[in-house]
Protein backbone atom coordinates (compact mmCIF):
# COMPACT_ATOMS: atom_id res chain seq x y z
CA UNK A 1 0.00 0.00 0.00
CA UNK A 2 2.69 2.48 1.05
CA UNK A 3 4.79 1.20 -1.81
CA UNK A 4 2.07 1.95 -4.32
CA UNK A 5 1.31 5.43 -3.02
CA UNK A 6 4.98 6.29 -2.99
CA UNK A 7 5.36 5.24 -6.61
CA UNK A 8 2.43 7.38 -7.72
CA UNK A 9 3.83 10.32 -5.74
CA UNK A 10 7.19 9.98 -7.48
CA UNK A 11 5.43 9.76 -10.79
CA UNK A 12 3.43 12.92 -10.23
CA UNK A 13 6.37 14.91 -8.97
CA UNK A 14 9.14 13.57 -11.12
CA UNK A 15 11.35 16.60 -11.76
CA UNK A 16 11.86 15.86 -15.46
CA UNK A 17 8.11 16.34 -15.97
CA UNK A 18 7.72 19.74 -14.31
CA UNK A 19 6.89 22.17 -17.13
CA UNK A 20 9.66 24.70 -16.42
CA UNK A 21 12.35 22.05 -15.98
CA UNK A 22 11.14 20.25 -19.04
CA UNK A 23 11.29 23.46 -21.08
CA UNK A 24 14.79 24.29 -19.82
CA UNK A 25 15.99 20.75 -20.39
CA UNK A 26 14.64 20.25 -23.88
CA UNK A 27 15.81 23.70 -25.03
CA UNK A 28 19.11 23.85 -23.18
CA UNK A 29 21.25 24.16 -26.31
CA UNK A 30 19.23 27.11 -27.63
CA UNK A 31 19.09 28.75 -24.19
CA UNK A 32 22.83 28.26 -23.84
CA UNK A 33 23.52 30.14 -27.05
CA UNK A 34 21.07 32.84 -25.97
CA UNK A 35 23.09 33.18 -22.75
CA UNK A 36 26.30 33.55 -24.78
CA UNK A 37 24.67 36.32 -26.81
CA UNK A 38 23.34 38.11 -23.72
CA UNK A 39 26.72 38.03 -21.97
CA UNK A 40 28.47 39.29 -25.09
CA UNK A 41 25.98 42.12 -25.51
CA UNK A 42 26.34 43.04 -21.83
CA UNK A 43 30.12 43.23 -22.16
CA UNK A 44 29.81 45.48 -25.21
CA UNK A 45 27.21 47.65 -23.49
CA UNK A 46 29.32 48.14 -20.37
CA UNK A 47 32.34 48.95 -22.53
CA UNK A 48 30.54 51.68 -24.47
CA UNK A 49 26.98 52.44 -23.24
CA UNK A 50 26.53 55.44 -25.57
CA UNK A 51 27.09 53.58 -28.84
CA UNK A 52 25.13 50.53 -27.75
CA UNK A 53 22.01 52.44 -26.74
CA UNK A 54 21.71 53.71 -30.33
CA UNK A 55 18.98 51.86 -32.27
CA UNK A 56 20.67 52.55 -35.62
CA UNK A 57 23.41 50.10 -34.73
CA UNK A 58 20.89 47.32 -34.19
CA UNK A 59 18.93 48.24 -37.33
CA UNK A 60 22.11 47.86 -39.37
CA UNK A 61 22.67 44.35 -38.00
CA UNK A 62 19.04 43.48 -38.61
CA UNK A 63 19.41 44.35 -42.32
CA UNK A 64 22.32 42.03 -43.02
CA UNK A 65 21.53 39.26 -40.51
CA UNK A 66 18.47 37.96 -42.46
CA UNK A 67 20.60 36.89 -45.44
CA UNK A 68 22.58 34.63 -43.11
CA UNK A 69 19.45 33.35 -41.33
CA UNK A 70 17.98 32.01 -44.59
CA UNK A 71 21.00 29.73 -44.86
CA UNK A 72 21.68 29.01 -41.19
CA UNK A 73 18.28 27.37 -40.57
CA UNK A 74 18.47 24.87 -43.48
CA UNK A 75 22.11 24.11 -42.63
CA UNK A 76 20.90 22.83 -39.24
CA UNK A 77 18.89 20.18 -41.15
CA UNK A 78 21.99 19.25 -43.15
CA UNK A 79 24.19 18.93 -40.07
CA UNK A 80 21.51 17.02 -38.16
CA UNK A 81 21.22 14.53 -41.00
CA UNK A 82 24.91 13.80 -40.48
CA UNK A 83 26.16 15.69 -43.53
CA UNK A 84 27.69 19.11 -44.21
CA UNK A 85 27.20 21.50 -47.11
CA UNK A 86 29.95 23.89 -48.18
CA UNK A 87 28.38 24.66 -51.56
CA UNK A 88 25.61 26.98 -50.33
CA UNK A 89 27.57 30.21 -51.05
CA UNK A 90 27.82 29.30 -54.74
CA UNK A 91 24.19 28.10 -54.79
CA UNK A 92 23.24 31.50 -53.34
CA UNK A 93 25.26 33.26 -56.05
CA UNK A 94 23.79 31.08 -58.79
CA UNK A 95 20.16 31.42 -57.68
CA UNK A 96 20.45 35.19 -57.27
CA UNK A 97 22.04 35.38 -60.71
CA UNK A 98 18.84 33.83 -62.08
CA UNK A 99 16.87 36.41 -60.10
CA UNK A 100 18.98 39.29 -61.46
CA UNK A 101 18.69 38.02 -65.07
CA UNK A 102 14.90 37.76 -64.88
CA UNK A 103 14.54 41.22 -63.33
CA UNK A 104 17.03 42.76 -65.75
CA UNK A 105 15.07 41.31 -68.67
CA UNK A 106 12.10 43.37 -67.51
CA UNK A 107 9.96 40.69 -65.85
CA UNK A 108 8.27 41.11 -62.49
CA UNK A 109 10.64 40.49 -59.53
CA UNK A 110 8.21 37.90 -58.16
CA UNK A 111 8.90 35.86 -61.28
CA UNK A 112 12.58 36.39 -60.54
CA UNK A 113 12.09 35.04 -57.00
CA UNK A 114 10.33 32.00 -58.43
CA UNK A 115 13.23 31.49 -60.86
CA UNK A 116 15.75 31.77 -58.00
CA UNK A 117 13.82 29.22 -55.94
CA UNK A 118 13.67 26.78 -58.86
CA UNK A 119 17.39 27.18 -59.60
CA UNK A 120 18.31 26.94 -55.91
CA UNK A 121 16.30 23.79 -55.25
CA UNK A 122 17.54 22.14 -58.46
CA UNK A 123 21.16 22.91 -57.55
CA UNK A 124 20.60 21.60 -54.02
CA UNK A 125 18.96 18.50 -55.41
CA UNK A 126 21.87 17.99 -57.79
CA UNK A 127 24.50 18.42 -55.08
CA UNK A 128 22.53 16.11 -52.77
CA UNK A 129 22.11 13.44 -55.46
CA UNK A 130 25.83 13.60 -56.21
CA UNK A 131 26.76 13.17 -52.55
CA UNK A 132 24.15 10.52 -51.73
CA UNK A 133 23.95 8.37 -54.85
CA UNK A 134 27.62 8.91 -55.72
CA UNK A 135 28.46 7.77 -52.21
CA UNK A 136 30.81 10.72 -51.73
CA UNK A 137 31.94 12.50 -48.60
CA UNK A 138 29.70 15.54 -48.33
CA UNK A 139 32.58 17.59 -46.88
CA UNK A 140 34.78 17.11 -49.94
CA UNK A 141 32.11 16.84 -52.63
CA UNK A 142 30.31 20.05 -51.61
CA UNK A 143 33.65 21.86 -51.36
CA UNK A 144 34.29 20.81 -54.96
CA UNK A 145 30.79 21.84 -56.04
CA UNK A 146 31.28 25.25 -54.40
CA UNK A 147 34.38 25.86 -56.52
CA UNK A 148 32.76 24.49 -59.66
CA UNK A 149 29.52 26.46 -59.37
CA UNK A 150 31.41 29.65 -58.54
CA UNK A 151 33.63 29.02 -61.53
CA UNK A 152 30.57 28.61 -63.76
CA UNK A 153 29.19 31.91 -62.45
CA UNK A 154 32.42 33.69 -63.32
CA UNK A 155 32.55 32.09 -66.78
CA UNK A 156 28.91 32.88 -67.62
CA UNK A 157 28.99 36.50 -66.42
CA UNK A 158 32.60 37.32 -67.33
CA UNK A 159 32.87 38.22 -63.65
CA UNK A 160 30.77 41.36 -64.20
CA UNK A 161 28.17 42.56 -61.71
CA UNK A 162 24.57 43.15 -62.73
CA UNK A 163 22.72 46.30 -61.67
CA UNK A 164 18.98 45.98 -61.23
CA UNK A 165 17.82 49.50 -60.18
CA UNK A 166 14.29 48.72 -61.38
CA UNK A 167 13.83 46.75 -58.15
CA UNK A 168 13.50 50.02 -56.21
CA UNK A 169 9.96 50.70 -57.44
CA UNK A 170 8.72 47.13 -57.35
CA UNK A 171 6.13 45.67 -55.02
CA UNK A 172 8.50 42.81 -54.24
CA UNK A 173 11.02 45.29 -52.86
CA UNK A 174 8.38 47.15 -50.85
CA UNK A 175 7.12 44.08 -49.05
CA UNK A 176 10.51 42.45 -48.47
CA UNK A 177 13.15 45.07 -47.96
CA UNK A 178 11.76 48.38 -46.74
CA UNK A 179 11.33 49.48 -43.14
CA UNK A 180 8.20 49.67 -41.06
CA UNK A 181 8.34 51.69 -37.80
CA UNK A 182 12.12 51.58 -38.06
CA UNK A 183 12.20 47.80 -38.26
CA UNK A 184 13.76 46.39 -41.43
CA UNK A 185 11.21 44.09 -43.08
CA UNK A 186 13.96 41.62 -43.97
CA UNK A 187 14.22 40.54 -40.36
CA UNK A 188 10.46 39.97 -40.19
CA UNK A 189 10.63 37.60 -43.17
CA UNK A 190 13.74 35.94 -41.82
CA UNK A 191 12.14 35.35 -38.42
CA UNK A 192 9.05 33.92 -40.13
CA UNK A 193 11.34 31.59 -42.08
CA UNK A 194 13.20 30.53 -38.92
CA UNK A 195 9.90 29.81 -37.15
CA UNK A 196 8.74 27.76 -40.12
CA UNK A 197 12.03 25.84 -40.11
CA UNK A 198 11.83 25.23 -36.37
CA UNK A 199 8.32 23.77 -36.78
CA UNK A 200 9.46 21.69 -39.75
CA UNK A 201 12.38 20.46 -37.66
CA UNK A 202 10.45 19.54 -34.53
CA UNK A 203 6.86 18.93 -35.56
CA UNK A 204 6.93 17.59 -39.09
CA UNK A 205 7.53 14.13 -40.48
CA UNK A 206 10.45 15.48 -42.51
CA UNK A 207 12.18 16.85 -39.40
CA UNK A 208 11.57 13.63 -37.47
CA UNK A 209 13.11 11.58 -40.27
CA UNK A 210 16.09 13.95 -40.58
CA UNK A 211 16.79 13.41 -36.85
CA UNK A 212 16.57 9.64 -37.11
CA UNK A 213 18.64 9.42 -40.29
CA UNK A 214 21.40 11.51 -38.72
CA UNK A 215 21.22 9.55 -35.48
CA UNK A 216 21.33 6.04 -36.90
CA UNK A 217 20.91 5.59 -40.66
CA UNK A 218 20.88 1.78 -40.36
CA UNK A 219 18.00 1.84 -37.90
CA UNK A 220 16.13 4.35 -40.05
CA UNK A 221 16.56 2.06 -43.06
CA UNK A 222 15.42 -0.99 -41.09
CA UNK A 223 12.28 0.88 -40.12
CA UNK A 224 11.41 1.61 -43.73
CA UNK A 225 12.63 5.20 -44.06
CA UNK A 226 14.13 6.02 -47.45
CA UNK A 227 17.42 7.26 -46.00
CA UNK A 228 18.90 8.40 -49.31
CA UNK A 229 15.80 10.37 -50.27
CA UNK A 230 15.74 12.15 -46.90
CA UNK A 231 19.38 13.14 -47.37
CA UNK A 232 18.79 14.45 -50.90
CA UNK A 233 15.78 16.46 -49.68
CA UNK A 234 17.93 18.04 -46.99
CA UNK A 235 20.37 19.33 -49.61
CA UNK A 236 17.50 20.54 -51.82
CA UNK A 237 16.10 22.46 -48.85
CA UNK A 238 19.55 24.02 -48.34
CA UNK A 239 19.33 25.19 -51.96
CA UNK A 240 15.95 26.83 -51.30
CA UNK A 241 17.40 28.69 -48.31
CA UNK A 242 20.41 29.81 -50.36
CA UNK A 243 18.08 31.11 -53.09
CA UNK A 244 16.08 33.19 -50.60
CA UNK A 245 19.32 34.53 -49.13
CA UNK A 246 20.47 35.47 -52.63
CA UNK A 247 17.26 37.34 -53.39
CA UNK A 248 17.38 39.31 -50.14
CA UNK A 249 21.04 40.16 -50.56
CA UNK A 250 20.42 41.46 -54.11
CA UNK A 251 17.58 43.60 -52.76
CA UNK A 252 19.90 45.38 -50.29
CA UNK A 253 21.70 47.49 -52.90
CA UNK A 254 20.03 46.52 -56.20
CA UNK A 255 23.17 44.86 -57.47
CA UNK A 256 24.16 41.28 -58.07
CA UNK A 257 27.85 40.65 -57.49
CA UNK A 258 29.81 37.74 -58.98
CA UNK A 259 31.11 37.10 -55.47
CA UNK A 260 27.57 37.02 -54.07
CA UNK A 261 27.49 34.55 -51.18
CA UNK A 262 31.22 34.05 -50.77
CA UNK A 263 31.47 35.96 -47.54
CA UNK A 264 28.80 33.83 -45.86
CA UNK A 265 30.56 30.47 -45.91
CA UNK A 266 32.36 30.58 -42.58
CA UNK A 267 30.00 32.83 -40.57
CA UNK A 268 26.98 30.64 -41.46
CA UNK A 269 28.75 27.41 -40.54
CA UNK A 270 30.05 29.00 -37.33
CA UNK A 271 26.51 30.16 -36.46
CA UNK A 272 25.15 26.61 -36.59
CA UNK A 273 27.78 25.30 -34.17
CA UNK A 274 27.80 28.39 -31.92
CA UNK A 275 24.03 27.88 -31.77
CA UNK A 276 24.41 24.48 -30.14
CA UNK A 277 23.98 21.95 -32.95
CA UNK A 278 26.67 19.31 -32.47
CA UNK A 279 28.67 18.19 -35.53
CA UNK A 280 27.99 14.45 -35.11
CA UNK A 281 24.37 14.48 -36.31
CA UNK A 282 21.04 13.32 -34.89
CA UNK A 283 20.26 16.38 -32.80
CA UNK A 284 20.33 20.15 -33.17
CA UNK A 285 18.36 23.32 -32.74
CA UNK A 286 17.08 25.75 -35.35
CA UNK A 287 16.29 28.49 -32.85
CA UNK A 288 19.72 28.10 -31.25
CA UNK A 289 21.36 28.45 -34.65
CA UNK A 290 19.39 31.66 -35.30
CA UNK A 291 20.68 33.05 -31.99
CA UNK A 292 24.13 31.86 -33.03
CA UNK A 293 23.80 33.84 -36.25
CA UNK A 294 22.81 36.91 -34.23
CA UNK A 295 25.90 36.44 -32.05
CA UNK A 296 28.24 35.96 -34.99
CA UNK A 297 26.86 38.91 -36.97
CA UNK A 298 27.09 41.10 -33.88
CA UNK A 299 30.74 40.41 -33.17
CA UNK A 300 32.06 42.71 -35.90
CA UNK A 301 29.68 45.56 -35.09
CA UNK A 302 30.34 45.10 -31.41
CA UNK A 303 34.11 45.05 -31.60
CA UNK A 304 34.14 48.23 -33.70
CA UNK A 305 31.42 49.76 -31.51
CA UNK A 306 33.44 49.49 -28.32
CA UNK A 307 36.21 51.37 -30.09
CA UNK A 308 38.65 48.56 -30.80
CA UNK A 309 40.44 48.47 -34.12
CA UNK A 310 39.16 46.17 -36.88
CA UNK A 311 42.17 43.94 -36.30
CA UNK A 312 40.44 42.55 -33.21
CA UNK A 313 37.41 41.25 -35.11
CA UNK A 314 38.87 37.91 -36.15
CA UNK A 315 40.27 37.27 -32.68
CA UNK A 316 36.83 37.79 -31.16
CA UNK A 317 35.18 35.57 -33.79
CA UNK A 318 37.47 32.78 -32.70
CA UNK A 319 37.09 33.49 -29.01
CA UNK A 320 33.28 33.41 -29.15
CA UNK A 321 33.25 30.20 -31.22
CA UNK A 322 35.59 28.37 -28.85
CA UNK A 323 33.82 29.58 -25.71
CA UNK A 324 30.44 28.54 -27.14
CA UNK A 325 31.70 25.08 -28.04
CA UNK A 326 33.11 24.61 -24.54
CA UNK A 327 29.77 25.74 -23.11
CA UNK A 328 27.74 23.34 -25.25
CA UNK A 329 30.13 20.49 -24.52
CA UNK A 330 29.45 20.95 -20.84
CA UNK A 331 25.75 21.59 -21.43
CA UNK A 332 24.75 18.50 -23.41
CA UNK A 333 25.73 14.88 -23.05
CA UNK A 334 26.22 12.66 -26.07
CA UNK A 335 24.33 9.39 -26.06
CA UNK A 336 25.67 6.49 -28.07
CA UNK B 1 -4.15 -25.99 -45.90
CA UNK B 2 -4.15 -22.46 -44.67
CA UNK B 3 -2.24 -19.95 -46.73
CA UNK B 4 1.22 -19.06 -45.51
CA UNK B 5 1.66 -15.53 -44.20
CA UNK B 6 5.01 -15.40 -45.89
CA UNK B 7 7.08 -17.88 -47.76
CA UNK B 8 10.72 -17.61 -48.77
CA UNK B 9 11.53 -19.92 -51.66
CA UNK B 10 15.03 -21.09 -52.47
CA UNK B 11 16.67 -17.94 -51.12
CA UNK B 12 20.36 -17.49 -51.76
CA UNK B 13 22.56 -14.64 -50.67
CA UNK B 14 26.22 -14.11 -51.34
CA UNK B 15 28.38 -11.27 -50.12
CA UNK B 16 31.08 -11.17 -52.76
CA UNK B 17 32.47 -14.71 -52.82
CA UNK B 18 31.05 -15.63 -49.41
CA UNK B 19 27.83 -17.61 -49.53
CA UNK B 20 25.72 -16.65 -46.52
CA UNK B 21 22.63 -18.53 -47.67
CA UNK B 22 22.53 -21.28 -50.26
CA UNK B 23 18.93 -22.01 -51.13
CA UNK B 24 16.77 -21.68 -48.03
CA UNK B 25 13.03 -22.36 -47.85
CA UNK B 26 11.10 -20.94 -44.94
CA UNK B 27 7.43 -20.30 -44.35
CA UNK B 28 5.31 -19.01 -41.52
CA UNK B 29 1.67 -19.95 -41.05
CA UNK B 30 -0.95 -17.86 -39.27
CA UNK B 31 -0.88 -18.23 -35.49
CA UNK B 32 2.28 -20.28 -35.05
CA UNK B 33 5.53 -19.72 -33.24
CA UNK B 34 8.54 -20.75 -35.29
CA UNK B 35 11.86 -21.23 -33.52
CA UNK B 36 14.85 -20.46 -35.71
CA UNK B 37 18.06 -22.05 -34.44
CA UNK B 38 21.62 -22.20 -35.60
CA UNK B 39 25.18 -21.47 -34.65
CA UNK B 40 26.75 -18.03 -34.95
CA UNK B 41 27.30 -17.23 -38.60
CA UNK B 42 24.83 -19.88 -39.75
CA UNK B 43 22.81 -17.27 -41.61
CA UNK B 44 19.87 -16.71 -39.25
CA UNK B 45 20.17 -12.95 -39.11
CA UNK B 46 20.78 -12.69 -42.86
CA UNK B 47 17.62 -14.70 -43.45
CA UNK B 48 15.66 -12.46 -41.09
CA UNK B 49 16.97 -9.33 -42.74
CA UNK B 50 15.85 -10.70 -46.11
CA UNK B 51 12.43 -11.37 -44.59
CA UNK B 52 12.34 -7.79 -43.29
CA UNK B 53 13.43 -6.37 -46.66
CA UNK B 54 16.67 -4.90 -45.29
CA UNK B 55 18.88 -7.19 -47.40
CA UNK B 56 18.05 -8.10 -50.98
CA UNK B 57 18.50 -11.79 -51.74
CA UNK B 58 20.84 -12.77 -54.57
CA UNK B 59 18.16 -15.09 -55.90
CA UNK B 60 14.92 -16.67 -54.78
CA UNK B 61 11.26 -15.78 -54.39
CA UNK B 62 9.35 -14.05 -51.64
CA UNK B 63 5.64 -14.91 -51.50
CA UNK B 64 3.37 -12.90 -49.22
CA UNK B 65 -0.21 -14.10 -48.65
CA UNK B 66 0.03 -16.23 -51.77
CA UNK B 67 1.36 -13.52 -54.04
CA UNK B 68 4.88 -13.23 -55.30
CA UNK B 69 6.34 -9.82 -54.48
CA UNK B 70 9.05 -7.85 -56.22
CA UNK B 71 11.12 -4.96 -54.89
CA UNK B 72 10.71 -6.21 -51.36
CA UNK B 73 11.82 -3.47 -48.93
CA UNK B 74 11.57 -2.62 -45.21
CA UNK B 75 8.64 -0.29 -45.92
CA UNK B 76 6.78 -3.01 -47.87
CA UNK B 77 7.54 -5.60 -45.24
CA UNK B 78 6.05 -3.39 -42.52
CA UNK B 79 3.09 -2.51 -44.73
CA UNK B 80 2.44 -6.25 -45.16
CA UNK B 81 2.11 -6.59 -41.38
CA UNK B 82 5.55 -7.97 -40.62
CA UNK B 83 7.34 -6.29 -37.73
CA UNK B 84 10.92 -7.14 -36.87
CA UNK B 85 12.72 -6.59 -33.59
CA UNK B 86 16.28 -6.62 -34.82
CA UNK B 87 19.20 -7.95 -32.84
CA UNK B 88 20.67 -4.45 -32.56
CA UNK B 89 17.13 -3.17 -31.76
CA UNK B 90 17.26 -0.54 -34.53
CA UNK B 91 16.92 2.42 -32.20
CA UNK B 92 18.11 6.00 -32.56
CA UNK B 93 19.57 6.56 -29.10
CA UNK B 94 19.71 10.35 -29.13
CA UNK B 95 15.97 10.54 -29.81
CA UNK B 96 13.00 10.30 -27.50
CA UNK B 97 11.07 7.09 -26.86
CA UNK B 98 8.14 8.50 -28.83
CA UNK B 99 10.22 9.27 -31.87
CA UNK B 100 11.70 5.78 -31.79
CA UNK B 101 8.33 4.07 -31.48
CA UNK B 102 6.98 6.02 -34.43
CA UNK B 103 10.16 5.80 -36.51
CA UNK B 104 9.14 5.42 -40.16
CA UNK B 105 5.49 5.44 -39.16
CA UNK B 106 4.91 8.93 -37.80
CA UNK B 107 1.35 9.94 -36.98
CA UNK B 108 0.89 12.92 -39.23
CA UNK B 109 -2.04 14.93 -40.44
CA UNK B 110 -2.35 16.68 -43.73
CA UNK B 111 0.91 18.03 -45.23
CA UNK B 112 2.91 15.82 -42.89
CA UNK B 113 2.58 17.86 -39.66
CA UNK B 114 2.93 15.50 -36.71
CA UNK B 115 0.17 14.75 -34.26
CA UNK B 116 2.51 14.97 -31.26
CA UNK B 117 -0.20 14.68 -28.60
CA UNK B 118 -1.56 11.47 -30.05
CA UNK B 119 1.92 10.03 -30.49
CA UNK B 120 2.72 10.68 -26.81
CA UNK B 121 -0.54 9.16 -25.55
CA UNK B 122 -0.10 6.11 -27.81
CA UNK B 123 3.48 5.71 -26.59
CA UNK B 124 2.31 5.94 -22.96
CA UNK B 125 -0.27 3.24 -23.60
CA UNK B 126 2.27 0.94 -25.25
CA UNK B 127 4.81 1.47 -22.47
CA UNK B 128 2.18 0.51 -19.90
CA UNK B 129 1.15 -2.50 -21.96
CA UNK B 130 4.71 -3.77 -22.26
CA UNK B 131 5.31 -3.06 -18.59
CA UNK B 132 8.96 -2.75 -19.44
CA UNK B 133 10.10 0.76 -18.92
CA UNK B 134 10.51 1.92 -15.35
CA UNK B 135 8.27 4.73 -14.19
CA UNK B 136 10.95 7.39 -13.96
CA UNK B 137 10.90 7.62 -17.74
CA UNK B 138 8.28 9.44 -19.77
CA UNK B 139 7.63 9.02 -23.50
CA UNK B 140 9.84 12.06 -24.03
CA UNK B 141 12.84 10.52 -22.31
CA UNK B 142 15.90 9.96 -24.47
CA UNK B 143 16.48 6.30 -25.36
CA UNK B 144 20.20 6.69 -24.60
CA UNK B 145 19.32 6.96 -20.90
CA UNK B 146 17.55 3.58 -20.83
CA UNK B 147 18.97 0.22 -19.81
CA UNK B 148 19.30 -2.67 -22.27
CA UNK B 149 16.04 -4.28 -21.18
CA UNK B 150 14.17 -1.01 -21.41
CA UNK B 151 15.56 -0.39 -24.88
CA UNK B 152 14.34 -3.83 -25.88
CA UNK B 153 10.96 -2.79 -24.48
CA UNK B 154 10.92 0.24 -26.79
CA UNK B 155 11.77 -1.96 -29.78
CA UNK B 156 8.98 -4.37 -28.88
CA UNK B 157 6.51 -1.54 -28.27
CA UNK B 158 7.24 -0.37 -31.80
CA UNK B 159 6.54 -3.86 -33.15
CA UNK B 160 3.06 -3.99 -31.58
CA UNK B 161 2.09 -0.42 -32.46
CA UNK B 162 0.06 -1.69 -35.38
CA UNK B 163 -1.66 -5.06 -35.38
CA UNK B 164 1.13 -6.98 -37.06
CA UNK B 165 0.40 -10.46 -38.47
CA UNK B 166 3.92 -11.63 -37.84
CA UNK B 167 6.49 -10.45 -35.33
CA UNK B 168 10.09 -11.50 -35.80
CA UNK B 169 12.27 -11.44 -32.70
CA UNK B 170 15.99 -11.76 -33.41
CA UNK B 171 17.68 -12.96 -30.20
CA UNK B 172 15.34 -10.89 -28.03
CA UNK B 173 16.62 -12.24 -24.71
CA UNK B 174 20.33 -11.61 -25.25
CA UNK B 175 21.75 -9.56 -22.36
CA UNK B 176 18.42 -9.43 -20.56
CA UNK B 177 17.87 -10.21 -16.89
CA UNK B 178 15.72 -13.16 -15.78
CA UNK B 179 12.65 -11.01 -15.12
CA UNK B 180 13.08 -9.21 -18.43
CA UNK B 181 13.39 -12.54 -20.23
CA UNK B 182 10.22 -13.73 -18.52
CA UNK B 183 8.48 -10.60 -19.80
CA UNK B 184 9.59 -11.37 -23.36
CA UNK B 185 8.13 -14.91 -23.04
CA UNK B 186 4.93 -13.55 -21.60
CA UNK B 187 4.77 -11.18 -24.56
CA UNK B 188 5.31 -14.02 -27.07
CA UNK B 189 2.47 -16.04 -25.49
CA UNK B 190 0.19 -13.01 -25.56
CA UNK B 191 0.84 -12.49 -29.26
CA UNK B 192 0.34 -16.21 -29.91
CA UNK B 193 -2.95 -16.17 -27.96
CA UNK B 194 -4.25 -13.35 -30.11
CA UNK B 195 -3.81 -15.59 -33.16
CA UNK B 196 -0.76 -13.90 -34.61
CA UNK B 197 2.57 -15.45 -35.55
CA UNK B 198 6.08 -15.17 -34.20
CA UNK B 199 9.48 -16.10 -35.51
CA UNK B 200 11.76 -16.49 -32.50
CA UNK B 201 15.51 -16.64 -32.96
CA UNK B 202 17.66 -17.67 -30.06
CA UNK B 203 20.82 -19.36 -28.88
CA UNK B 204 19.31 -20.76 -25.71
CA UNK B 205 17.74 -23.97 -26.94
CA UNK B 206 15.73 -24.46 -23.75
CA UNK B 207 14.12 -21.07 -24.29
CA UNK B 208 13.32 -21.77 -27.91
CA UNK B 209 12.09 -25.29 -27.15
CA UNK B 210 9.69 -23.96 -24.51
CA UNK B 211 8.16 -21.31 -26.70
CA UNK B 212 8.12 -22.57 -30.28
CA UNK B 213 5.84 -25.07 -32.02
CA UNK B 214 8.03 -25.71 -34.99
CA UNK B 215 11.80 -25.63 -35.24
CA UNK B 216 14.01 -24.73 -38.15
CA UNK B 217 17.72 -25.30 -37.73
CA UNK B 218 20.03 -23.40 -40.08
CA UNK B 219 23.56 -24.56 -40.60
CA UNK B 220 26.09 -22.84 -42.83
CA UNK B 221 23.46 -21.24 -45.02
CA UNK B 222 21.14 -24.22 -45.38
CA UNK B 223 18.15 -25.60 -43.56
CA UNK B 224 19.62 -28.56 -41.67
CA UNK B 225 16.39 -29.63 -39.98
CA UNK B 226 12.75 -28.71 -39.81
CA UNK B 227 10.52 -30.45 -37.25
CA UNK B 228 7.30 -29.95 -35.37
CA UNK B 229 7.47 -29.95 -31.60
CA UNK B 230 5.34 -33.13 -31.55
CA UNK B 231 8.12 -34.95 -33.43
CA UNK B 232 10.75 -34.11 -30.84
CA UNK B 233 10.73 -35.81 -27.47
CA UNK B 234 12.49 -33.19 -25.39
CA UNK B 235 14.76 -30.18 -25.40
CA UNK B 236 17.59 -32.64 -24.81
CA UNK B 237 16.94 -34.30 -28.16
CA UNK B 238 17.09 -30.91 -29.86
CA UNK B 239 20.36 -30.09 -28.09
CA UNK B 240 21.87 -33.41 -29.12
CA UNK B 241 20.86 -32.76 -32.67
CA UNK B 242 22.44 -29.29 -32.60
CA UNK B 243 25.66 -30.76 -31.20
CA UNK B 244 25.62 -33.33 -33.95
CA UNK B 245 25.33 -30.58 -36.56
CA UNK B 246 28.17 -28.65 -34.96
CA UNK B 247 30.43 -31.76 -34.90
CA UNK B 248 29.85 -33.09 -38.36
CA UNK B 249 31.44 -30.56 -40.66
CA UNK B 250 29.83 -30.35 -44.07
CA UNK B 251 26.84 -32.51 -43.23
CA UNK B 252 23.73 -31.95 -45.33
CA UNK B 253 20.12 -32.30 -44.42
CA UNK B 254 19.81 -35.39 -46.62
CA UNK B 255 22.61 -37.29 -44.94
CA UNK B 256 21.22 -36.58 -41.51
CA UNK B 257 17.84 -38.10 -42.21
Amino acid sequence: MTEVSRTTATMALHPAERPLRKFLFSNRAALGSLAVFAVMLLVFFVANPRVFSNWGLYAAVLTTLPVALFMVAPLVFVVTSGEIDLSFPAMMGFASLAFAYVVQAGFDPFLGIAAALVVGSLLGFGVGALVVYGGLSSLVATLGMNFMLRGLILIVTNSKSIAVPQLRDSLAFKITSTQIWGIPLQIVWAIAFVVFCALLYNRHRFGAQVHVVGDNPDSANEMGINVNLVRVKVFAFMGVGAALAGVFSTMINFTWWPTSGDGYLLPVIASVFVGGTPPWGGIGTVVGAAVGALTVSFIQTGVLGVGLSGFYVQFFYGLIIILSLLGHRWNQARYR
Amino acid sequence: MAQHIIELKNITKSFGTVYALGGVNLHVDPGEVVGLLGDNGAGKSTLIKILAGVIKPTSGEIVVNGERVSNWSPARSRAAGIETVFQDRALAVQQSIVRNIFMGRELAGRFGWLNLRKQVSEAERLMREIGFTSKVFSPNSIVGQLSGGERQGVAIARAILKQANLIVLDEPTTALSLTETAKVFHFVRQVRASGRSIVFIGHNIHHVYDIAERFVVIDRGRVAMEKKKSDIASAQELIEYMECVARSQGVTAGEME
